[in-house]
């Protein structure tokens, strides 16, 4: 079925199960994107049948590399683009015939798009002034909405004259102030320094509890993303790879794409020999070895395939019943709290491990000559990208 | 507390600020060197006809360089008193006006003076020519009491100075002077003459006038003093001086010449005695009319307000400053005129620019190319081939007209007149004007991201409220930019309201060109352009008050 589907729209990875588990847009489905389309030349999809749905109160962060059609999915939901196929509905009504102000969605863009011309304050009155909303009720939820990003002294000041992270505050005030049930940001927090950037995070997370709303997130920074979400569509190419929670998609990707892109992984490439119960006895090229991985998504017997290991769940110095293979120590960085070490196993030399900082493996030096492994449930067989 | 008050130090103990400016200094002088050849020419090509401009609108020299001695008796004249100047002033206009007619100069200031007084030009010119009878008078008499006065080695003998002790240079320099400012020609240098101290002394306004006559002889006829019978004025000086001289001082008198100066004094009773205020209204019975008079105190000063006050229909009087009567005033409701017509063309061409620059700045790039291209046209296009084809498209029988009546919207009858009038200069200036709005308000929008008009869109503003409320302000400056360029540059256009203006949309400047070029009114053509470059000024001032200038933005 996989297989199939990835012929059908020229798919790389012949594994991703988004689809599958998005593909019964439950009723309880606050955001519902059902076989949506897009394409902005006629000629190329930027996304290929995108099936997703939202439930209320969750925050879903879509990751992906630049150019996967992350904002495109983002600005349908909005209204800023029309999709070219498939409906997206929201609390359970079609909007693709809706214009954008009735959505009643926030928004928070990457450039902030503050008003440059307006105060913080009218910037904020803005969205309550065209809801025909009085004098004072306007600014009781300014100050409101101030308040909450902390940001309460600075109602008089014009954009220009804040920094880059309390422009980014107002910004998310802004798209909060009139209430909306769901909000959309792309990449808000892409200008900001790191710590800046890892304090927002903090708030913009805190926000989303207290207020019980429904926020899909755009990044293509995946610390952000595992830190923030509930649960994370991985985007490449227009299709959604994976989509599950933080866990799960660094536990156990379905792909190589996935296993790729979120955090750090080993991979070895070889032949599978066998399935048996779930397992995959894979011949690894070179003649390095013959290992034992959990059949993720390897195809049958005699195919090509990827394995992947977690640089953490390696274990050096393995007996043979984990996998054990001959490596060697390349290189030895130290990082404090652990460290990395570079191996070369089974002919590559870029076999990471990263070896917690105790006293167990002081003796590890360059050059020398040891075995590594793991347990076979921290070994997935993927498609062979 | 007293360490932060004191001046910070450098890393030599110097304080802080002076060695900032040193190391600033040669970067600032590199930065001027650098920009030396632009200021140059703008000086030369921009202030210095500007400054020109504003000196020739007061200027006012030739009264006073043609009338010199006139112009002095005339300040202790009293023009309200109802009597003509007294005789010493019609004397002095003699000697003046014959200088300047010799040199060919009295029908200038004849113009000049024209432009206040109209048909003042007439006596000039008659006066110059009849001026010669008066001193012949003098010249027969003369030749009647000795030959010698007739002989232009003569008057050179008795004229000319008897060695350096003898020389009146003061005369000398005095003439030179006063022949130079007359005519403009250099003055300096040998003349082969320098009058007599001794006959300055004895005969002063001879020597004054034999000398005048002596340096414009040399100077401007290449001729040689000696060779040249003296002018008519010269034997008219001699009477008036022999009549008031002091017979002792003359009988003293042993130069050369001193037999036939004395038998000429002791004869003067014989010189005829002329009236020169009724011999000068003789001449032309212009003289005799005070307001003549009172036009040349008027305008006696080497600088005048005059041509200013025309510039705004008014005119001086002895009374003061005032209004002119209703029928000349035509430049205030001009000036009018020029703004008012400005300011619709300014209106329009944002009318028409506004959504042609938002086009611009939001179609893809394609497109947007294209249109930019159609705004462009006209810029790649002459001037008066567009304005030429306006005629055609626009007159009477023109194609626009035509197509009205085929279309049965107006009876043949009653085609629109829409050129040779305001209508035209509007139509056509606004087309030729249109790029200047758009394309600073283009530079603008290009500027203003999309997110902007999403944003608003997205937090539940309709698309007009976006666009008025959040794209509308933020494209302010360039309006002002756009406006303002627009503005200043129909305020001073010429050539299209010349050619589609008829006589209800001509602008100001064509009157200054008409003044320049056909009624060689330089004067007022400076002035009014001093008075346009104010307006313009005030204007910009006031723009800068209500927009203010940094709120303009050109890109
Ligand atoms: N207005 C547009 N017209 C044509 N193509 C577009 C347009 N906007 C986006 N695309 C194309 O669609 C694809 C997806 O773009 P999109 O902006 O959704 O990517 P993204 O995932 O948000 O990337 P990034 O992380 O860089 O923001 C890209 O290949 C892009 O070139
Ligand atoms: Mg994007």
């Amino acid at each position: 079925m996989c297989l199939a589907f990835a012929q059908d729209f020229g798919v790389v990875t012949a594994c991703n199960r988004g689809k599958d588990m998005a593909a019964e847009p439950g009723e309880g489905a606050f955001v519902a994107f059902e076989h949506v389309q897009k394409s902005y030349d006629g000629e190329t999809l930027v996304v290929k049948d995108l099936n997703l749905s939202i439930g209320k109160g969750e925050f879903l962060t879509m990751l992906g590399p630049s150019g996967s059609g992350k904002t495109t999915c983002l600005m349908m939901l909005a209204g800023f683009e029309t999709a070219t196929h498939g409906e997206i509905r929201l609390a359970g009504r079609p909007i693709n015939n809706i214009p954008p102000h009735k959505r009643g969605i926030g928004m928070v863009f990457q450039n902030y798009a503050l008003f440059p011309h307006m105060t913080v304050a009218e910037n904020l009155a803005f969205p309550l002034e065209v809801r025909k909303m009085s004098r004072a009720e306007r600014d009781a939820k300014v100050k409101r909405a101030l308040d909450m990003v902390q940001m309460g002294a600075f109602g008089g000041r014009r954009p220009a004259q804040l920094s880059g992270g309390q422009q980014q505050r107002i910004a998310l005030a802004r798209a909060l102030v009139f209430d909306p049930a769901l909000v959309l940001m792309d990449e808000p927090l892409g200008a900001l320094d790191k710590q800046l950037r890892e304090h927002m995070q903090y708030e913009i997370k805190h926000l989303h509890e207290s207020l019980g709303i429904t926020v899909v997130y755009v990044t293509h920074d995946q610390s952000e993303a595992l830190t923030m979400s509930d649960r994370v569509a991985v985007f490449n190419d227009g299709v959604i790879q994976q989509l599950a929670d933080p866990p799960t998609l660094y536990e156990r990707p379905d792909n190589s794409f996935v296993a790729q892109f979120i955090g750090e992984n080993n991979k070895l490439h070889g032949r599978v020999t066998a399935i048996d119960n779930g397992r995959a006895r894979v011949k690894l090229d070179d003649a390095a070895g013959e290992v034992n991985a959990m059949a993720v998504c390897c195809g049958a017997a005699g195919e090509q395939t990827m394995l992947s290991i977690r640089p953490e769940r390696v274990i050096v110095g393995a007996g043979p019943e984990q996998n054990a293979l001959a490596a060697r120590v390349d290189e030895l960085i130290y990082l404090g709290d652990h460290i990395r070490c570079r191996m070369n196993v089974a002919g590559r030399d870029d076999f990471i491990v990263k070896i917690p900082n105790s006293s167990a493996h002081a003796a590890l030096r360059v050059g020398v000559e040891t075995n590594v492994g793991w347990l076979t449930e921290d070994c997935r067989a993927l498609d062979a990208a | 507390m007293s360490e932060a008050n004191a001046p910070m130090l450098a890393a030599d103990g110097r304080p802080l600020k002076k060695s900032l400016q040193r190391a600033l200094r040669a970067q600032k002088l590199r930065a001027l060197l650098l920009i030396a050849p632009l200021l140059l020419f703008i000086l030369l090509s921009f202030l210095l006809p500007i400054g020109d401009m504003l000196f020739r609108s007061v200027e006012n020299q030739i009264v006073p360089d043609t009338l010199p001695d006139t112009v002095k008796d005339l300040s202790e004249w009293d023009s309200e008193s109802g009597n003509l100047p007294d005789e010493a002033t019609f004397q002095a206009l003699y000697f003046d006006l014959f200088l300047a007619a010799e040199a060919k100069q009295h029908s200038r200031l004849g113009s000049r003076l024209n432009y206040e007084r109209p048909g003042i030009s007439s006596l000039f010119r008659s006066t110059g020519r009849r001026l010669d009878d008066l001193g012949e008078q003098y010249q027969d008499v003369f030749a009647g009491f000795d030959p010698s006065w007739e002989d232009a080695g003569f008057w050179f003998r008795l004229m000319s100075a008897q060695g350096d002790d003898d020389a009146a240079r003061d005369v000398l320099g005095a003439e030179r002077n006063r022949v130079a400012k007359l005519t403009g020609i250099d003055t300096g240098g040998d003349i082969g003459f320098v009058p007599s101290a001794t006959m300055a002394e004895l005969l002063p306004r001879t020597t004054r006038e034999y000398t005048a006559f002596a340096v414009y002889t040399v100077k401007d006829k290449n001729d040689v003093v000696a060779e040249e019978e003296p002018w008519e004025s010269v034997y008219a000086a001699l009477g008036l001086d022999l009549e008031a001289a002091d017979p002792s001082a003359i009988a003293a008198y042993s130069g050369p010449g001193a037999e036939v100066l004395k038998a000429a004094a002791l004869q003067a009773g014989q010189l005829p005695v002329i009236d020169y205020r009724q011999a000068m209204i003789d001449i032309d019975e212009g003289w005799g009319q005070e307001s003549n008079w009172q036009t040349l105190k008027l305008y006696s000063g080497e600088y005048t307000n005059g041509y200013l006050l025309n510039a705004i229909d008014m005119q001086k009087t002895p009374e003061g400053p005032e209004l002119k009567p209703e029928k000349q005033r035509i430049y205030i409701k001009l000036f009018l005129r020029t703004m008012a017509l400005s300011l619709a063309i300014t209106f329009l061409c944002f009318l028409l620019g506004y959504p042609i620059a938002f086009l611009l700045a939001t179609l893809p790039l394609r497109t947007s190319n294209l249109i930019m291209i159609l705004v462009l046209l006209p810029f790649w296009t002459s001037l008066l081939v567009r304005t030429a084809s306006w005629k055609i498209l626009l007159q009477q029988q023109g194609i626009i007209n035509d197509l009205l009546v085929w279309a049965g919207i107006i009876s043949n009858s009653g085609r629109l007149v829409m050129i040779n009038n305001a209508t035209g200069t509007i139509i056509a200036m606004t087309h030729i004007l249109l790029p200047f709005m758009i394309l600073p308000l283009y530079s603008v929008m290009k500027t203003i991201p999309p997110s902007y008009m999403r944003a608003a869109r997205s937090l539940g503003a309709t698309d007009w409220t976006a666009f008025w409320r959040v794209y509308f302000p933020q494209t302010v400056p360039g309006m002002g930019a756009g406006a303002i360029l627009v503005f200043i540059l129909s305020i001073g256009y010429y050539i299209t309201p010349e050619l589609v203006g008829g006589t209800s949309g001509i602008f100001i400047s064509n009157r200054i060109a008409y003044h320049i070029s056909t009624s060689l009114n330089w004067g007022l053509a400076a002035a009014l352009a001093t008075m346009l470059l104010v307006v313009v000024l005030a204007l910009y001032w006031i723009y800068d008050k209500i927009v203010g200038i940094d709120n303009v933005k050109l890109g």
